[in-house]
């Protein structure tokens, strides 16, 4: 299953590539409106790039009754990022929201505390305002990323959006000063795969839940070893914004890597990177069921 | 919006820039002052460029080598291919009566595709030197004044339309003098389709996408 990374993709100015997914992730809604970061916002790096956007969106309201009608006419499952500067205002967002296929909590915001505990309070009222599945979307920043994955699903979590950016920092090469007028920025892009790649292995170990893997996917390859690792989902980020076609192509490319090893489907090869777990699927109830034995047999 | 691989035709130096010339493929040229996304060989993100000349089936565009990525974009050598995405954004309005072109620096770049539709209106442009002062070759007959002259100085008295892209002081100083200039800016993109949100630029009081409300603005 393909997704977008929250804040990859504007579906209405590009809803051809929002239907070339499996479900569009929005752009995180926070309860009032913000304008974000003042300019510059963007900065490629060597091996990724860095923004500073500051969670810009309509607010909560405006989102509702003017952007919410326009994205359910792409007819293309929708997941709402949800933000907020307090427990009470993520609950209350999520409380608004009815008739969409997931709500993933964006407990990785700067404002944030990101303390385990603080997300997982964040996560349990949030399950108290809202039956829809609830992905919790963290930081690989935090010291030991299980933890934090094990308290959000004690919470209430339904599954894990893993990961988001890392703080980083461009100077400009000539002024010497922070090329980001905001100062450091969240890195994304082809260096951060491996971070998101241990962040999904450590917390396919220590959770049951359902992992949604991104980070520096660029190809089918990249998405299989995320599957591997453990996630059930992968998201394309800043893939999307050099080729608008990235789902397309990295469908196409998963597809022939799973047939190159025998694999019929991609949850196949999914926990293939544990060797001492074996990860089965049961794709009705999806739900993980770590069974102890051999790693699976891969020909390649 | 469309992406294809094409080839590269060839690179020329115009003083200090470079003309990367690319097979148009199945790619609409677009309006002038729309812009396309292009590969840059060994970079995470294409870079935003705006159509330079269009025709014989071919693509061209006006490159300042200032970074990597268009460093990258001016070493490519004929016959590389590269990714090339669009056009994308808002160009200009060409259903005007006495256009004016106004160009400084490498902001010249999409003005001789302009000129090319619009029948070769009067155009003035500023260069910081003699040496990029070379690029005003791709606008014949233009005025031309260098450094510390500027456009402004050149404007006739008679009301004209102007169509202008250049640094931002250069349209900062238009935009109080002709409150109905159209103005193409520029911003730093990763994606030049909405996606990403980095183009930001304050119009009414909002930030918004210059890529999506732009990259061609109204003064006023």
């Amino acid at each position: 299953m393909l997704l977008n990374a929250s804040g990859c993709l504007d579906a209405l100015t590009a809803p051809d590539v929002a239907r070339s997914l499996h479900a569009f992730v929005t752009k995180t809604i926070t309860r009032e409106p913000r304008g974000g970061n003042a300019p510059v916002r963007i900065a490629e790096t060597e091996a990724g790039m860095l923004n500073a956007i500051g969670l810009a969106n309509p607010g909560r309201d405006r989102f509702l009754t003017d952007v919410l009608p326009r994205l359910r006419e792409l007819a293309v499952p929708l997941w709402i990022s949800v933000g907020g500067f307090s427990t009470a205002e993520y609950a209350e967002t999520c409380a608004a929201l009815e008739a969409v296929a997931a709500i993933e909590l964006n407990l990785s915001c700067p404002n944030i505390d990101e303390a385990p505990e603080n997300a997982a309070a964040i996560v349990a009222a949030c399950r108290d305002a809202t039956g829809l599945p609830l992905y919790a979307k963290l930081s690989p920043a935090a010291w030991d990323i299980a933890e934090a994955a094990r308290a959000v699903e004690a919470a209430g979590a339904d599954g894990l959006s893993l990961v988001n950016t890392l703080r980083g920092l461009a100077l400009d090469r000539r002024t010497l000063r922070p090329t980001l007028a905001r100062g450091s920025g969240g890195y994304s892009g082809p260096a951060l795969k491996p971070v998101a790649l241990a962040a999904v292995y450590a917390c396919a170990a220590a959770v049951e839940i359902p992992i949604v893997g991104m980070g520096g996917v660029r190809s089918g390859l990249d998405a299989l070893e995320l599957i591997a690792a453990g996630a059930s989902a992968v998201a394309l980020g800043t893939v999307l914004f050099a080729d608008p076609g990235a789902a397309v192509r990295v469908r196409a490319e998963l597809a022939a890597e799973l047939a190159a090893r025998d694999l019929g489907h991609p949850l196949d090869a999914r926990g293939l990177a544990h060797s001492s777990l074996q990860m089965t699927v049961s794709r009705s109830g999806n739900k993980l069921q770590k069974v102890p034995g051999n790693r699976a047999k891969v020909t390649a | 919006m469309r992406r294809e691989r094409l080839s590269v035709r060839g690179v020329e130096s115009v003083g200090p820039y470079t003309l990367l010339r690319v097979e148009q493929g199945g790619l609409d040229a677009g309006i002038p002052g729309q812009f396309f996304m292009l590969e840059a060989p060994g970079r995470v993100l294409p870079r935003p460029m705006s159509v330079c000349l269009a025709a014989a089936r071919e693509l061209a565009f006006l490159i300042d080598p200032i970074g990597p990525g268009t460093r990258a974009l001016c070493a490519l050598e004929a016959d590389h291919p590269i990714h090339v995405l669009g056009p994308l954004g808002n160009g200009f309005d060409v259903e005007v009566e006495r256009p004016l072109l106004v160009g400084g620096g490498i902001g010249i770049a999409p003005l001789p595709y302009l000129s090319q539709q619009l029948g070769g209106p009067p155009a003035i442009l500023g260069f910081r030197s003699e040496r990029h002062a070379e690029a005003a070759a791709l606008l014949p007959g233009a005025e031309v004044c260098i450094e510390p002259t500027y456009v402004t100085t050149l404007l006739p008295e008679e009301r004209h339309d102007v169509l202008a892209c250049g640094p931002e002081p250069m349209l900062a100083a238009l935009r109080d003098l002709v409150p109905d200039a159209q103005l193409a800016w520029e911003a730093p993109m990763a994606c030049g389709y909405g996606a990403c949100y980095g183009c930001a630029v304050e119009l009414e009081g909002e930030l918004k996408r210059l890529c999506v409300e732009g990259p061609v603005l109204r003064a006023a």
